[in-house]
């Protein structure tokens, strides 16, 4: 179906999975597409590996992405970026947060954050864009948006305009939160261009 | 998106169904993926909302208020619809007044669940009406109809979603909002409501005539549907699952059930004689396909599609042409990334005490259920709401002596509250020896952070009465009873240690908020910071598994550069950023390498 697509959203509970797949989720519906998202809630949500799943097209039957279907995978984490391989396909694309965040076993030194994790994602004919979006964020003034600078370098690769996706975050994020997040979706934007 | 339309969850397009439906009155438990639903209806004006202690008292409270002649609305998780079994089957035999609808939230894959239950189950066992939306838009349509054939059938009706109808958000519409065609009022009819086997009888005939006329309604029903398509292979479906078979083969023609009991019995037939091969594809249990294969016809279900876990498009595709099965990207070996308690949580300081203590833990449900994986490892069993107490009961009762001093049940405030005081009051009743200690964070945070009847606020948070946990335990015979603060191990473990050489029944009450409380995370959190050069890399606190604190091993030329000794392996580190400055690592330090920053 032409103007279908799949984006997967990976990382870890608490990082604001949500309301990046949501303004993302906004700007295509805008753009007239059907879609719909699947989220987990609940005990995944303390800390542990989450997901979002967004579909969009004429019309969207499941909510779920079939493995090996994902176009694109919205990586939070750096190890939540391979994890979801398995999602993917050749010529997907990537967009990765580099920040790590430690999983208890490497917390507590059981064992060591695996070294250079993104070739196996490489190595399968997959585009990676690297963003630093903790760094971009805490320019922009707040940590806490480095979820929408991701969501800045998402929109490259969206259907819909930049302007598009800054007008729901002028509608949809609490007034207070506005300025702050335009500044973190800039920087993410011009880091993944 | 259309002018007007909205992007909702099932859940929110639920609540907002049951306000269109004029819904009034409504009590639930939480329980994932149940709970935005009666949170969202608390937003709406003129429906009453309460968060009941159990889903039993819930559904109870909506049959009262259906009784009173409004429509009412009762909800919960499939292992809550467990506990409001009993209610369920006899006020089958009452029937309603005002419409009546039960919701159950059932969570193939257990995302969120210790068991995974098929609650349609409990339709036929109940011998109730179930609705089965496969998306948010279908959920809010089906709710308005199940209320419409709850008043018209004089029935309860039973309504199902699942994980990924709960929690998938869609595009959905505003409808007109509507009332109930009975009027509100005391009426008495014992007759009807009064369950004496005398009376129970007349009404068990008048439960079979009411499910006959239910089956010749469903066959007219339009959301039990035939879509058109390929008649060499036909599909019967329903829930998420028809979503799936759309994809997966969308030249086929499908019948649609969106009532799920009592069957079409005539669509079916006729939808089968019409096909070449008949399949069903159903999550979890062959409900649909056992139903039908007892009506005598021929189908194919659960031989081909898992009956474990959910199904997808690709599983769907796949069991049916197993040839479809995709090559998929290998993933690399990552370290797990389970979840864990928060930092700063008030459970991580109990559990860690009972890691040190030799004792058999006889856990329970809530966010403290994390106790049991590493490195805190401190929790023997979870069943369901409320065996901590009764387990541990069971076992000092089949050990005797040999259990003394040996039995720990842990349990949260709402989950004692749910169904851990009967156990108490039988522990004490039949003179246990064991220790329970009651992990009182102010919430009920598994679910993110309901109010319950020991916090002090109702489901809006308006002031409402708050139980007094010690005079509770107190008035069921309970005359060990004491209070830590769970942060502070050293005094806790001393505290837990003293209660266990007592004999009888022993409380402790473990008193700290939960971090993620609103009015907790509007505070200052002044965290705790690491004197570096004090730390001997004794990995105390490193044990402790708080996000915050991470171990940072060292060669032994980093050791000496650092000024440690060369054996030193590594160091602890707080992150700042994530600390939420509780203060359990820095009791457990023994060489002044934790500090509240700024002392
Ligand atoms: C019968 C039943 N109803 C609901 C649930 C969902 N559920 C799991 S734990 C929990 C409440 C936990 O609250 P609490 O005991 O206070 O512990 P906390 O999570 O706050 O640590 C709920 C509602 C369940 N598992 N079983
Ligand atoms: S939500 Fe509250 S109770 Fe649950 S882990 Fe976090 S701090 Fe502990
Ligand atoms: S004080 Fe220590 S244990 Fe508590 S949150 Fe901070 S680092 Fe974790």
């Amino acid at each position: 179906m032409p103007g279908t697509g799949n984006i997967l959203f990976s990382g870890v509970g608490g990082q604001g999975i949500l309301l990046a797949s949501e303004i993302t989720a906004y700007a295509l519906l805008e753009a007239g597409y059907d879609a719909k998202k699947s989220e987990v809630h609940g005990m995944a949500q303390r800390g542990g590996s989450v997901t979002a799943q967004l579909r969009y097209g004429d019309r969207v039957y499941s909510p779920l992405i079939e493995p090996g279907r994902a176009d694109l995978l919205v990586a939070f984490e750096l190890m939540e970026a391979p994890r979801y391989l398995p999602f993917l396909h050749a010529g997907s694309r990537v967009i990765v947060n580099t920040q790590k965040i430690l999983p208890p076993s490497v917390a507590t030194g059981l064992t060591s954050y695996p070294e250079d994790v993104l070739a196996a994602v490489r190595a399968c004919d997959i585009q990676v864009v690297e963003i630093d979006a903790f760094a971009l964020a805490r320019e922009a003034g707040e940590v806490k948006a480095a979820n929408v600078v991701m969501v800045g370098a998402l929109s490259h690769f969206l259907p819909v305009d930049a302007a598009a996706c800054e007008a729901i975050i002028n509608t949809r994020v609490p007034e207070r939160f506005r300025e702050v997040n335009l500044r973190a979706f800039a920087a993410g934007r011009a880091a993944g261009a | 998106m259309k002018q007007g339309a909205l992007w909702y969850s099932g859940n929110e397009a639920i609540a907002l169904g049951a306000y269109e439906a004029g819904v009034k009155v409504a009590s639930g438990y939480p329980g994932t993926p149940s709970t935005e639903v009666m949170e969202n209806l608390s937003r709406y004006e003129g429906v009453y909302t309460e968060w009941a202690p159990n889903e039993k008292v819930g559904l109870e409270v909506a049959l009262g208020a259906s009784f009173a002649g409004v429509r009412a609305f009762a909800t919960m998780k499939h292992v809550g619809l467990n506990v409001a079994a009993d209610p369920l089957f006899t006020a089958a035999y009452t029937g309603v007044r005002g419409g009546l609808v039960i919701l159950v939230a059932d969570d193939p894959e257990m995302h969120s669940s210790q068991n995974e239950q098929d609650s349609r189950n409990y339709a036929f066992a109940a011998k109730l009406p179930m609705f089965e939306p496969s998306d948010p838009a279908e959920a809010k349509e089906f709710l308005k109809l199940a209320y419409q054939l709850s008043e018209e059938f004089d029935t309860p009706v039973m309504f199902r979603t699942t994980t990924r109808i709960a929690h998938v958000k869609g595009v959905i519409e505003r409808g007109e909002v509507e009332c109930s065609t009975v009027a509100p009022g005391i009426e008495k009819n014992p007759q009807k409501l009064v369950m004496l086997p005398g009376h129970a009888r007349m009404r068990r005939v008048a439960l079979e005539e009411r499910m006959a006329r239910l089956r010749a309604h469903v066959e007219t029903l339009p959301c039990n549907r035939v879509e058109e398509g390929d008649r060499s292979r036909g599909f019967i479906t329903s829930s998420v699952s028809y979503l799936y078979v759309k994809e997966a083969f969308p030249e086929a023609a499908v019948l649609k059930l969106g009532v799920c009991w009592p069957l079409p019995e005539q669509k079916i037939r006729a939808f089968a004689a019409s096909v070449d091969e008949l399949i069903v594809v159903e999550e979890l249990d062959p409900f649909l396909e056992i139903h039908i294969k007892a009506m005598g016809i021929a189908c194919r279900g659960k031989e081909l599609v898992p009956n474990r876990g959910e199904l997808n498009t690709a599983i769907v595709r796949a069991a049916i042409d197993p040839a479809s099965t995709p090559e998929l990207l290998p993933a690399p070996q990552l370290p797990m990334r389970p979840p864990n308690m928060c930092a700063g949580c008030p459970h991580r300081g109990i559990f860690y005490n009972l890691s040190k203590m030799k004792v058999f833990v006889s856990g329970d449900i809530g966010c403290y259920t994390l106790g049991a994986l590493p490195p805190l490892a401190a929790m023997d069993s979870c069943v369901c709401m409320g065996a901590a107490v009764t387990v541990a009961h069971g076992m000092a009762k089949a050990l005797g002596d040999a259990g003394r001093g040996k039995l720990v049940s842990v349990i949260g405030d709402s989950t004692f509250i749910h169904s851990g005081i009967t156990g108490l009051i039988n522990s004490v009743y039949n003179g246990s020896s064991s220790l329970l200690m009651i992990l009182d964070n102010r919430i009920t945070a598994m679910t993110g952070q309901q109010n319950n009847p020991a916090s002090g606020y109702n489901i809006k948070g308006e002031a409402a009465n708050a139980i007094d946990l010690e005079q509770l335990c107190r008035a069921v015979g309970v005359t060990d009873i004491s209070v830590v603060n769970p942060h502070q191990i050293p005094e806790a473990r001393q505290a837990m240690n003293e209660a266990l050489e007592r004999d009888g029944v022993s409380v402790i009450i473990s008193r700290a908020p939960c971090v993620l409380l609103p009015e907790i995370k509007r505070q200052t959190v002044v965290p705790y910071v690491n004197c570096l050069e004090n730390c001997t890399g004794c990995r105390a606190c490193v044990g402790l598994g708080c996000p915050a604190i991470s171990w940072q091993a060292l060669t032994p030329e980093e050791a000496v550069a650092r000024g440690y000794r060369e054996k030193q392996k590594g160091y602890a580190l707080i992150n700042e950023v994530q600390c939420n400055g509780c203060g359990q690592c820095q009791t457990l330090c023994k060489f002044d390498a934790i500090v509240r920053k700024g002392e």
